[in-house]
């Protein structure tokens, strides 16, 4: 007998068939199952020890039911047949329409779709392996400089198995491997504190490891505060700004690509809103979405609706050829769904998300775009951002950046947020290098879900961005 | 706690009372449920109801931690829990100062957390409130568009247990509603949100929440990009809150041990202006996050942490204070099954100032009134204290609001901005946020814009 524990669907197929059919006893033209057994390891290190390893399991159903425009959604920790068919029950009640009605669902083979391979799924590894990880991490940042004060470094895994049905026939699952490191350093001088942060992070097993050198991430994490010690202050105003390449994938996501996510343009709260067929942003840009690259954050065999990942092409050239679409925003449109129908766990309901989102090369040398640039700023590292998407305005911050002076990347400046309209900067971009990246590992809010995702880009330059310092 | 959890509290007891020999047990265990509701356009949108349940246990033996959770009570999943949590400690580092928290004899300050009405409220009610919302914020404003308009609610019950005494459940629910706006404004939209909070929905002031959030959209039609320059703001409450939250980072009494607040070193020194006085009180019933208890299952109790300005105390868990060689202020935070405590302020309160934002506004010749940031996360470093983001307002000239402007940032350092701390408002206003709003002001802040 071979093991047949992964392949084996987390519950029964006629259970399913029976649940989907009480999902719909209420007169609901659909109905939807999403499970999910995770289990999870992490680890964390502060000031020189490891302080807790963590062990989690989730495990559940969410159930759907749509009635029309209106969603039932429970969701139970009890995967026995009468727990899933009380949820069954709920999530009708709260789509109910009129009269009920019986509905037979049949589900035929499982789908599986899968652009990841694990080779070292990570609940074989020994834990001791994963903590000492993190000793090499505190071990190596510390050894950059004596300004390096404390560093702090965390290891997280998870393996998550889902299975999702729905009233259409739909029945796929995946297995969905992610490994994380990350680690964060203070460095003190003269002037006060400064932090430097890097992270690694793919949908592989423990083999990211072997392929990746963990002192590498953690001197840069320590260059990157060290290198902040003797920062000036960021100046303000509009002015150039050059993007390294696989740094500022977050402009992208942030200046448009929750504007391309269909429920947003659907209520007309996206400033992309009845752009389709237009030119939205310099015609250098070609914005892709891919759920399918292999091993990237945002990769998945399938999306959170069963709908296998895909490459969608969103701005090509320049001009807008499709937002990203869920089952919902899709069956209301009579068109196809585009595998970006996701959810943060079977809590919650799935809604349109990004997976893995990015722009194509160029064709310009990096090098020449900071030549070609007289007064700027070079932005090595980005952090975080946020958009409001009826706007289009939005924030990105900056880690890690530089002056730009006669086309030489010069001192190094403090952090600060820098501020843009996503349509006016897509349309501003006027160099594209030839040096494509992808970034680091991100996560995703919306709604008040987190999901995992991905960006890059090749270093670009924005004519023209607004720096939020202090100087002036 | 208010109200006890019998089965809750012996489900967690059953876990301590497996401690084997030099074992320190905590289990923390906690169910709860939630309803959501979405209208749009007249119409149900979602309908959410869920119930969730988990436990979370943390074992220390010879100073090394492990800890394991679990998203369900079942009684077999537990048992594979504090297997696994005994697991883990093997990887732990040896730490002289870990440990669970002890009972330090503080009593509790009782407080409503349960209301029956809320616990009973019927489904169609709120449905109809969520309708009535979105109805009343059309009718605010005909130029504003309802993006979502919802209701929430939410129960909890949990039980912390300990093996070093500590024995603490109850149980409570709150709930909200919110609308978000949209005010067309060209090719562009300008947003806006407004909410109600109450024990129970007889408690909502729908008029109010519909008013905020068509003001707020409408406010910004027209706004323009400002030139940059050094400008002296005043924070609306609601941002106002959002910088207070902030200061909890560097007020944590466990980034203090490990060297990341940038008041080390600061204790009993001038780090605000002196009529800036900062104090977390949980045992306050206005405050949004009140509670009883802290993370650890300790009292939660009133910490007066910036006095007049000068630096008084930071706030302490258990593991902290042992750290630093003090007690704990009862500032244990959890964040729910899946984690072990960390540190934090509970409920921050701002002493209010005298006067009205209006007279505030006249007392500025050259301001802006700061009515939203973003990017928080992104820009604002409590260790370094470089502080920058994303804002959008309206101009004050000559005492006088004029036109609105937005996507500009404003920069400064936290460090500089207490200093800075112009005036305070007496616009207190129990914002469902971990500190209260008020009106705050602040000179020589940069205002980056064109």
């Amino acid at each position: 007998m071979t093991k047949t524990q992964t392949v084996e669907p987390l519950v029964a197929p006629d259970v399913l068939e029976r649940v989907l059919a009480k999902g719909r006893s209420t007169g609901a033209d659909f109905s939807e199952i999403y499970i999910e057994d995770k289990r999870s390891t992490s680890a964390g290190l502060d000031d020189g020890k490891v302080e807790q390893v963590t062990s989690g399991r989730d495990r559940g159903a969410g159930i759907r039911v749509v009635s029309g425009e209106t969603t039932g959604f429970a969701h139970t920790s009890d995967l026995s047949e009468r727990g899933l068919l009380a949820a069954a029950q709920a999530a009708a009640l709260a789509a109910k329409q009129g009269d009920g009605g019986v509905h037979k669902v049949q589900l035929g083979d499982v789908l599986r779709h899968s652009v990841n391979t694990v080779k070292l799924s990570p609940d074989v590894v020994e834990k001791s392996r994963k903590v000492e990880l993190l000793k090499r991490v505190d071990a190596a940042a510390r050894a950059v400089n004596a300004s390096i004060v404390q560093v702090s470094a965390g290891y997280g895994d998870s393996r998550k198995r889902i299975l999702i049905a729905n009233s259409n026939g739909v029945f796929s699952a995946d297995e969905q491997v992610r490994t994380l490191l990350r680690v964060s350093v203070v460095a003190t001088g003269d002037g006060g504190m400064q932090t430097g942060y890097d992270s690694l992070g793919h949908t592989i097993g423990f083999e990211m490891f072997d392929e990746n050198d963990v002192e590498e991430l953690a001197i840069r994490a320590a260059k990157q505060a060290v290198t902040k010690l003797s920062a000036r202050p960021a100046p303000s105003g509009a002015m150039p700004v050059v993007i390294k390449r696989g740094s500022g994938g977050v402009l992208f996501h942030e200046a448009c690509g929750h504007g391309l996510e269909a429920d947003l343009v659907g209520k007309s709260a996206s400033v992309y809103r009845g752009k389709m067929g237009e030119l939205v942003a310099s015609p250098l840009v070609t914005l892709v979405d891919d759920g399918t690259m292999t091993a990237e954050w945002g990769a998945i065999g399938i999306d959170d609706e069963g709908h296998p990942s895909q490459r969608n092409t969103l701005i090509k050239d320049g001009v807008l050829t499709d937002y990203m679409w869920d089952y919902l925003r899709a069956r209301k449109e009579g068109r196809a769904q585009s595998g970006n129908g996701r959810r943060q766990s079977y809590q919650h309901l799935p809604m349109v998300r990004m997976t893995n989102t990015f722009v194509l090369n160029g064709k310009e040398d990096p090098d020449d775009i900071v030549r070609d640039t007289k007064q700027g700023v070079y932005i090595a590292k980005l952090g975080g951002g946020q958009v409001d998407t009826a706007s289009g305005d939005f924030v990105f911050g900056m880690a890690e950046a530089y002056l730009i002076e006669n086309g030489e990347i010069t001192e190094p400046l403090r952090e600060s947020n820098l501020i843009g309209n996503g349509p006016e900067v897509l349309k501003d971009i006027d160099l594209l290098g030839n040096d494509f990246a992808m970034g680091n590992p991100g996560t995703c809010g919306k709604d008040g879900q987190g999901v995992p995702v991905g960006d890059g880009q090749p270093t670009l330059r924005v004519r023209s961005l607004t720096i939020g310092g202090t100087a002036a | 706690m208010s109200v006890g959890v019998p089965e809750l509290q012996s489900l967690a007891d059953s876990v301590v009372e497996q401690a084997k020999p030099g074992e320190h047990i905590e289990a923390y265990v906690s169910r709860g449920g939630e309803t959501s509701v979405r209208v749009y356009e007249g119409e149900l949108e979602h309908f959410v109801s869920a119930q969730s349940e988990g436990v979370g246990i943390r074992i220390i033996k010879d100073g090394r931690t492990g800890f394991a959770y679990a998203g369900t009570l079942e009684p077999s999943a537990i048992a594979e829990v504090l297997a696994e949590a005994r697991d883990n400690i093997q990887f732990g580092t040896v730490d002289q100062w870990a440990g669970l928290a002890e009972p330090d004899g503080v009593a509790q300050i009782p407080q409503k957390f349960w209301d029956e009405e809320l616990a009973n409220y019927p489904t169609d009610k709120k449905i109809e409130i969520t309708k009535e919302l979105e109805k009343l914020t059309l009718a605010a404003d005909s130029r504003v568009r309802a993006e979502q308009s919802n209701y929430e609610d939410g129960w909890a019950e949990t039980a912390v247990s300990t093996t070093t005494g500590i024995r603490e459940s109850g149980r409570g629910n709150s709930c909200y509603v919110s609308v978000a706006t949209l005010a067309d404004d060209g090719d562009e939209a300008q947003t806006g949100f407004g909410f109600s909070v109450g024990d129970s929905p007889k408690e909502f002031d729908l008029k109010k929440a519909a008013r905020e959030a068509a003001d707020r959209a409408t406010r910004l039609l027209g706004a323009t990009k400002p030139a940059s320059k050094s400008v002296t703001i005043i924070l609306d409450p609601y941002v106002t809150s959002q910088f207070v939250s902030i200061l909890s980072s560097a007020l944590n009494g466990e980034n203090l041990a490990k060297g990341r607040s940038l008041f080390a070193d600061r204790l009993n020194e001038q780090v605000a202006d002196p009529r800036f006085t900062l104090v977390d009180d949980p045992t306050n019933e206005l405050a949004y996050t009140a509670t009883d208890i802290d993370g650890e299952g300790l009292a939660a109790r009133r910490n007066i942490l910036i006095e007049n300005g000068v630096l008084k105390k930071f706030v302490h868990s258990s593991y902290s204070a042992r750290r630093m060689n003090t007690k704990s202020t009862g500032n244990a935070t959890r964040g729910g099954f899946s984690g072990g405590p960390g540190v934090g302020c509970l409920a921050m309160q701002v002493q209010p100032g005298n006067k009205t934002q209006a007279e505030l506004i006249a007392a500025i010749d050259d301001g802006v009134l700061i009515q939203d940031v973003s990017g928080m996360h992104s820009g604002v470093n409590t260790i370094s204290g470089d502080f920058s983001t994303g804002a959008s307002g309206i101009v004050i000239k000559n005492g006088t609001l004029g036109a609105p402007i937005r996507e500009f940032t404003i920069a400064s350092t936290l460090q500089k901005m207490l200093l800075n701390i112009l005036d305070l408002g007496n616009d207190i206003d129990w914002l469902p946020m971990r500190a209260v709003g008020l009106s705050l002001v602040i000179s020589d802040v940069m205002m980056s814009g064109s």
